[in-house]
């Protein structure tokens, strides 16, 4: 391996990482059986974790530039970017981008972000990752599913890439793609067949989903270690395991959408369509509901939005208690919150339809259960704040980002309130406002758990540090830049400034903010190259890091740092530890110590949590 | 070529940040790491108290720069009652987040750790906890209360009397039906549609509808303290009526009807006096994302004095007497002044 530090010299290393405990997709020049195995179609949990981690991360830099491009039309609409036609060719012709590809460009980067980063690459990585090592056990229920998931998530990937460069563009209906726009040729560009492939990778990401979150949940219920009760579960488990459970019993609702779709686009059907003319001729469609799209897609849509956060409380839970030295505050309260949030995710998706004309009563009961909702959050959020009191706080990078991670859930969470009252949401739907909320609470707040994960397990995932300068700098311009972009945004909300907008300059209500976006905009470039310095140290760390010498660099309690430095297929070498105590025991061990791992009996006279 | 230059500057930059990262990381290891840990923590507590207080007075700016361009007074009855509970919710909110905000970044810096500080050992305190899930159910359940009694109102049955006008959305702009003198809007049959000579496929068997008024401008003309019904529906995507002046919003579905009322508080003139804006105009602004035109589909709102109303609709033709000499299909290319549809429309209209 050559010295120099370049990012072409990490590209390079994907081909001859055997030796450093990384794996990636495209590094399949190697075909001896042996690198094959361990690195590709790999059965171990960790090395699939560290593919979608990966494949997170890539997908993630595709998605955030998209921002920046669709950024720099709202933020400068007169100008020309000439680089742009470099990557867009024909979209952005001479600099300028189209407004069909605007809206592609709007829809890929949420359909990008909301599920094959915030989903694939973050519950992926770190259900995978951290279930066995925290639980107990040597890998999976199945290993072979586990394997198959990340499969069938990287071919729902190529499909999703290639629609990038089909002649009529991809989808361009919104991530939420809703018929007849979605469903019509002749409504848009984006509705040919780029639809179609989004529609089957959507449909492949949905079995990857359901591959992986059966094998999660079965991991967790059945094969802990001896005196792993579901009790002594880390917070990160019991978040992940309701995770999974969303995933399981809503993704299946979204393809039966899905399917109905495509019965409509291409077999005849009329599940979404009615009394349509549009180009120039009436459809023969008769008696289907635009609505039922809805209602099912947002069965999934809202779990969704747990399924992106959920990962991110666990971990930030678990991060924020390891660097306070103190005990989660109200563990079980912190479990109790969780199932509540689960089980009330499924009663509240409505809240996203209050102005398709439903029935005023039907609102009246969402508005009353989306309330109520905010409730186990505000525990948590209470709970948080009590966990840091006059704890023994070390402020390195993955503890900066839990503590983000609350701040932006809190300040995101807030407004949630506003958007769930119906009364409300009436003038705010669809608007900046809107934007704004879940941007903070479920893209910037979940992407601050995903990055404390990242930081705080990665001396277990490849056995060196990352670099702490570069994380401290991420972490600031990130979370300042996070709340610059989107703390205005509140304010075009409340003057109704409608979202999905490609130019607002006709606009008598609107214009006023061309500075404010134009503003907005300039944060944007310099957040996502705060990011790229992030994905730099990140490749950087996993060759070039300092080196992690203990077993247990940060004083944890759980099991995953009993496990060997780097720990082979099977986690642990011997016996599995045996589990005596709950996982926050943030107290003198006798020793010297502030805290006593979970393997460590009970003493005598002791009592159990 | 400059593409590829700056790609490389950007690589560069990386390059000397990490180094001096990575110089950094060294430098800890030779001055003794605990010294330097117990340094960084102290100076990123000091980091994020200033990050607290920069961000309060980011938020103090930010309201002063943007408070000017926000809408002006509520122009409708039900806005008003909107407004007031926006402020009831914003002031709630707002109490909570400067509290549990400042509590945390209060709590980083008092609780950093230091040489002798310990930790304090709590994990859980029942009374603390039902207080922290019953005061915010409280506060929850006084918004709710307020919230459902302004959506039961606004979305109650129109009142007896109200002003019946129909709004079509289409790919990119709104068609604006009223009921003519018999005060019916008459049938419609989207198998009738046809761009040229009937643009929401008016039903002509149907007396009612022969007297309808089409105004294909995208100008909603309403009257001022007259409650007014909007019935809403689309002919080809979902679009959405969006009102912002009026704090309202209802979707307009193929195939459903939806409806939505209101009244108007002030005439547009009226309004361009409190604003003290000459150009202001109630905008009408699609808010349901409906292709590539999306951005562009604008209507506007023109709320008038009641005689200003009867004087505009009584020189409004009725559509059918536009409709009823059916014109010849005009040949590809025979009438070039009348490219696009609409322009279309309005000159059969005007025979």
């Amino acid at each position: 391996m050559s010295n120099e530090a370049t990012t072409l010299h990490a590209h390079d290393a994907h081909a001859h990482m055997d030796s450093h405990g990384h794996a990636h997709a495209h590094g399949h020049e190697h075909h001896e059986q042996h690198f094959i195995t361990k690195w590709i179609f790999s059965q171990d949990h960790k090395v699939i974790a560290k593919q979608y981690l990966i494949s997170g991360i890539i997908w993630a830099i595709i998605g955030a530039l998209f921002s920046v491009f669709f950024r720099l039309q709202l933020g400068f609409p007169d100008s020309t970017f000439p680089i742009m036609e470099k990557f867009l060719g024909h979209w952005a012709q001479g600099g300028k981008l189209t407004p069909e590809f605007y809206y592609a460009l709007v829809t890929m980067h949420g359909t990008i972000l909301v599920f094959f980063v915030l989903t694939a690459g973050l519950s992926g990585t770190f259900s995978n990752f951290l279930i066995p090592l925290q639980i107990g056990a040597r890998d999976m229920a199945s290993p072979f599913m586990n394997m198959l998931s990340y499969w069938f998530f990287f071919i729902s990937s190529v499909i999703m890439f290639a629609s990038l460069f089909v002649q009529t563009g991809p989808a361009a209906g919104g991530w939420t793609t809703y018929p007849p726009l979605s469903a019509l040729k002749e409504a848009s560009l984006g509705s040919g067949l780029g639809m179609d492939l989004w529609l089957i990778s959507m449909a492949l990401f949905v079995v990857s989903q359901l591959l992986a979150g059966l094998n999660y949940i079965t991991t967790i219920l059945n094969m802990r270690t001896k005196g792993m009760k579901m009790t002594r579960l880390p917070l990160t488990i019991w978040a992940l395991f309701f995770t999974a459970v969303l995933g399981v019993l809503s993704f299946p609702v979204l393809l039966s959408g899905f399917v109905l779709l495509i019965f409509d686009r291409h077999f005849g059907t009329s599940f979404y369509l009615s009394e349509i003319f549009i180009g120039g001729k009436a459809l023969s469609h008769i008696g289907g509901s635009a609505v039922l799209y809805q209602h099912l897609f947002w069965f999934l849509g809202h779990p969704e939005v747990y399924i992106v956060m959920l990962p991110g409380m666990g971990m930030a839970s678990e991060i924020l208690s390891t660097n306070s030295r103190k005990p989660i505050f109200g563990y079980l309260a912190m479990i109790i919150s969780l199932t509540g949030i689960t089980v009330l995710a499924f009663v509240v998706w409505a809240h996203h339809m209050f102005v398709t004309g439903m029935s005023p009563f039907l609102g009246g009961i969402f508005v009353l259960l989306t309330l109520l909702i905010a409730i186990p959050s505000a525990i948590k959020v209470f709970n948080w704040l009590t966990t840091i009191w006059k704890g023994n706080i070390r402020l390195n990078v993955p503890m900066l980002f839990a503590l983000g991670f609350v701040s932006l859930f809190i300040s995101g969470g807030l407004t949630g309130i506003f958007l769930g009252n119906s009364a409300l949401d009436l003038h705010l739907h669809d608007t900046y406002f809107v934007i704004a909320h879940f941007h903070l609470v479920m893209g910037v707040s979940a992407f601050f758990g995903m990055f404390a994960g990242i930081y705080h397990w990665f001396p277990k995932m490849f056995g060196r540090f990352m670099n702490n300068t570069l994380g401290y700098i991420h972490f600031f311009v990130t979370l300042g830049g996070a709340y610059l972009i989107f703390w205005p945004m509140h304010y075009e909300g409340f003057a109704g400034m409608p979202r999905r907008y490609y130019d607002y300059s006709a606009w008598e209500s609107f214009k006023q903010f061309s500075t404010l976006n134009h503003f907005i905009s300039t944060v944007v470039i310099i957040v996502f190259f705060a990011q790229l310095l992030f994905v730099f140290n990140f490749f950087m760390s996993i060759f070039k890091g300092r080196k992690v010498t203990s077993l247990n660099p940060w004083g944890s309690t759980t099991l995953e740092w009993t496990t060997p430095l780097h720990p082979g297929h099977g986690n642990w070498e011997g016996e599995i530890p045996t589990v005596y105590r709950w996982p926050y025991d943030f107290k003198e061990d006798g020793n010297g110590n502030d805290f006593i791992p979970q393997t460590v009996p009970l003493r005598d006279g002791e009592e159990e949590h | 070529m400059s593409g590829l230059i700056v790609t490389a500057l950007v690589i560069l930059v990386f390059i000397v940040i990490y180094q001096i990262a990575k110089a950094s990381e060294l430098a800890t290891i030779i001055r003794g790491e605990e010294n330097v840990k117990s340094q960084t923590n102290r100076l990123m507590a000091w980091l994020m108290v200033a990050f607290f207080v920069l961000g309060m007075i980011g938020i103090w700016k930010c309201h002063e720069a943007l408070i000017g361009k926000m809408l002006p007074e509520s122009a409708s009855v039900q806005g008003d009652h909107y407004d007031s509970m926006l402020i009831v919710t914003l002031i709630l909110t707002g109490f909570v987040f400067f509290v549990t905000q400042a509590l945390l970044f209060w709590f980083i810096f008092r609780y950093q750790q230091t040489e002798h500080s310990k930790a304090f050992f709590y994990s859980h305190n029942n009374k603390l906890e039902v207080l922290w899930t019953t005061v915010p159910a409280l506060a929850l359940v006084v918004l709710v209360v307020i919230g459902l009694r302004n959506w039961f109102n606004v979305t109650d049955k129109a009142p007896e009397g109200s002003m019946l006008v129909q709004v079509m959305g289409k790919q990119f702009n709104w068609l604006i039906r009223y009921p003519g003198a018999d005060g019916i809007l008459g049938k419609t049959d989207f198998r009738l549609m046809d761009d040229a000579t009937n643009v929401m496929g008016l039903d002509t068997n149907d007396i009612a509808a022969k007297d309808d008024i089409i105004v294909q401008n995208g100008e909603l003309h309403i009257v001022k303290q007259h409650n007014v019904q909007l019935v809403i529906n689309s002919r080809d995507v979902i679009h959405d009526v969006g009102l912002p002046h009026f704090r309202m919003k209802m979707d307009a579905v193929p195939g459903i009807t939806t409806t939505m009322w209101f009244t108007p508080k002030f005439t547009t003139d009226e309004m361009k006096n409190k604003t003290g804006n000459p150009d202001f105009v109630y905008e009408i602004s699609c808010d349901q994302m409906c292709g590539k035109g999306h951005y562009s589909m604008r209507g506007t709102v023109i709320v008038q004095t009641e005689n200003e109303f009867k004087e505009w609709l009584s020189k409004q033709p009725a559509y059918y007497t536009g409709m009823l000499p059916a014109p010849p299909a005009a040949p590809a290319g025979a009438a070039p002044a009348t490219a696009d549809t609409t322009g279309a429309g309005a000159v059969t209209m005007a025979h």
